[in-house]
């Protein structure tokens, strides 16, 4: 009887103890964000004892050595690449997507699948790679084409590896919710005589449309943040891109390659933190909009 | 009439067209890293720390950046497990009445997926030069740890999600209690499952590099404790591409087809786990 007590009291503390940890963790992951971001701008708040904000963002120049702190540049070089990376990546993707949910047979998608599962789980300095061996070189003569001489580091260079990079990302969302849609809607749009890319057009793409939304406000939320491989391609120079050929100075570049640096020029840290305060709350935004669309468009199915 | 079969082919074409281009630029990618790579490959590479010299061309490899990797990326896996499986297992089993809250805990843990590790990283640097600290290995895990975290949460949440409805209330009218269920029989029952799961961790964590490059530092030497800096392969590859010497940026093609070869095995292997997982 006594060994039951005991054996009984030492199961009770153990499940205690246990889940006094599982708890524990749990709060610490959902204060997690909330940390980050406010550590972020406890950090970057000194900089607005001296400038206004707006006038942080939108200042061209960028010399801290003499207090100068305009973000502009870095944050058009930021939306610019990523702009041009959802312009190659969303119609591929869709396409790609339709393709393998409605026409291509199931085997299709089970070979397709490890593959974007590799090209997803590739490191991007392995992309970076890949850019400045192909891609860099294929600008450079793009632009020559077009009469421009440039050395090919470009925020189209910039663009298009991370058009790849985020291929995989928004496809496994699309064909999720090209899966979800249910058979009947295209069984009766084809029994009433609509070819398949009809059926596709009205009503599949048109059922999806919230879906789609979601999946690009993630992909340029993935894009916004990608740091090392648009960084090795994007040429870094720090001024007002004029054209996709020109390089251009993401805002996680601009992180990147300050950031030993900082400590001895005034503000200088702040302004960094502020950039990226900027980077998380951008990041944020289309991060978030794009997952309550999804989930608005999952109850609705 | 006509124009619809047209508008019918040309899609069918053009959709075949964007499949076909992404399994056509994986295979371009990994042809141009192993034809750029394979020749500077060596054995020495592998099994040498850089020697003198080494950055200007000499003698010497990249051991130290793929031991260091090693380390990094296994000591955050383990720091991230420790927190992952007990609060993927308290979503799941101790709080399976109370479903939206469990719904805005997972929104909270996708949004915090999407954080860029840049971020992480420069957070972290800021709390380590407030604690005083220098980077080290050490430095370099707890970054990384955080970063993986939701990834290694969500994973293994998606996994537990899945087991049956009866096993939780058969093993409770058995008279275990949730923590006993929860360890001793969801884990086993899902075990292939929380191995993809740590697997895909892993690979995200070898392969970032935005998170470490303050934290964890560099160094020339194969790192023998936790608070000494250690180097790692995503920035060995990067620091020997801005070289201007061609020596050196062949080995950093050489040094991407280790990465290379490491992330495939590490998702073949979680390919190979989560088909076991299919199969059950």
């Amino acid at each position: 009887m006594k060994i039951q007590q005991l054996k009984h009291i030492y199961r009770k503390t153990k499940d205690i103890l246990t889940q006094g940890w599982m708890l524990a963790g749990l709060v610490v992951v959902i204060l997690l964000p909330f940390v980050i971001g406010l550590g972020l701008y406890l950090k970057s708040h000194h900089i607005f004892t001296q400038y206004n904000f707006w006038e942080l963002i939108g200042s061209t120049e960028w010399k801290p050595l003499s207090g100068k702190f305009g973000l502009y540049p870095f944050i058009l070089s930021s939306l610019w690449i990523t702009l041009i990376a959802i312009v190659i990546a969303l119609p591929v993707a869709l396409l790609s997507a339709i393709h393998l949910t409605t026409y291509a047979k199931a085997w299709v998608l089970k070979w397709v699948h490890p593959l974007i599962d590799i090209l997803a789980g590739l490191p991007s300095v392995i992309y970076g790679i890949w850019g400045v061996i192909a891609v860099v070189p294929a600008v450079q003569s793009l632009a020559l084409s077009f009469g421009i001489k440039v050395s090919g580091y470009s925020i189209l260079a910039g663009g298009i590896v991370l058009a790849i990079m985020i291929l995989p990302f928004i496809l496994n969302i699309l064909i999720e919710i090209f899966k979800s849609i249910p058979i009947e809607l295209t069984e009766v749009t084809l029994s009433l005589g609509a070819t398949r890319w009809q059926t596709v057009k009205k009503v599949i793409l048109r059922k999806a449309m919230p879906g789609i939304i979601s999946a690009t406000g993630l992909g340029i939320s993935r894009a916004f943040g990608e740091t090392i491989a648009v960084l090795m391609v994007a040429g870094n120079v720090v001024k007002i891109p004029t054209g996709i050929f020109q390089p251009g100075y993401p805002l996680p570049a601009l992180l990147i390659n300050n950031y030993g640096e900082m400590l001895s020029i005034p503000l200088y840290d702040s302004a960094l933190m502020l950039a990226a305060f900027i980077l998380l709350l951008i990041v944020l935004f289309f991060n978030i909009l794009g997952r309550y669309t999804i989930v608005r468009f999952e109850k609705s199915m | 009439m006509k124009w619809r079969k047209i508008e019918e082919n040309l899609f069918r074409v053009l959709m075949f067209l964007a499949t076909m281009l992404m399994g056509g630029v994986l295979i371009l990618i990994l042809i141009a890293i192993f034809k750029n790579g394979l020749p500077a490959l060596t054995w020495e590479m592998l099994t040498q720390p850089p020697k003198g010299g080494y950055y200007f061309g000499r003698e010497g490899g990249i051991a130290n950046a793929i031991l260091g990797s090693i380390y990094l990326s296994l000591g955050a896996v383990l720091c991230a497990l420790v927190i992952a499986l007990p609060v993927a297992l308290f979503l799941n089993i101790h709080m399976k009445n109370h479903e939206r809250w469990v719904h805005i805990i997972r929104f909270l843990m996708d949004t915090l997926w999407g954080i860029p590790s840049i971020v992480y990283g420069a957070f972290a640097f800021m709390v380590m030069i407030y604690l005083g600290m220098k980077a080290s290995l050490l430095a370099g895990i707890i970054t990384v740890a955080l970063f993986i975290l939701p990834i290694m949460i969500r994973s293994m949440d998606e996994v537990i999600k899945g087991v049956p409805e009866g096993l939780l209330e058969a093993g409770l009218s058995l008279g275990a209690n949730r923590t006993e269920v929860a360890f001793k029989i969801f884990v086993r029952q899902c075990s292939t499952g929380l191995v993809t799961a740590i697997l895909l961790s892993l690979g995200r964590a070898i392969g970032d590099a935005a998170a470490v490059i303050f934290t964890a530092g560099f160094s020339d030497r194969i790192p023998t404790s936790i608070s000494q800096p250690a180097a790692t392969l995503p920035l060995a590859i990067f620091f020997q591409l801005n070289s201007p010497i061609e020596e050196v940026k062949n080995r950093a093609y050489a040094s991407a087809v280790v990465l290379t070869l490491i992330i495939l095995i590490i998702s073949t292997l979680s390919r190979y786990f989560s088909q076991k997982l299919k199969n059950h």
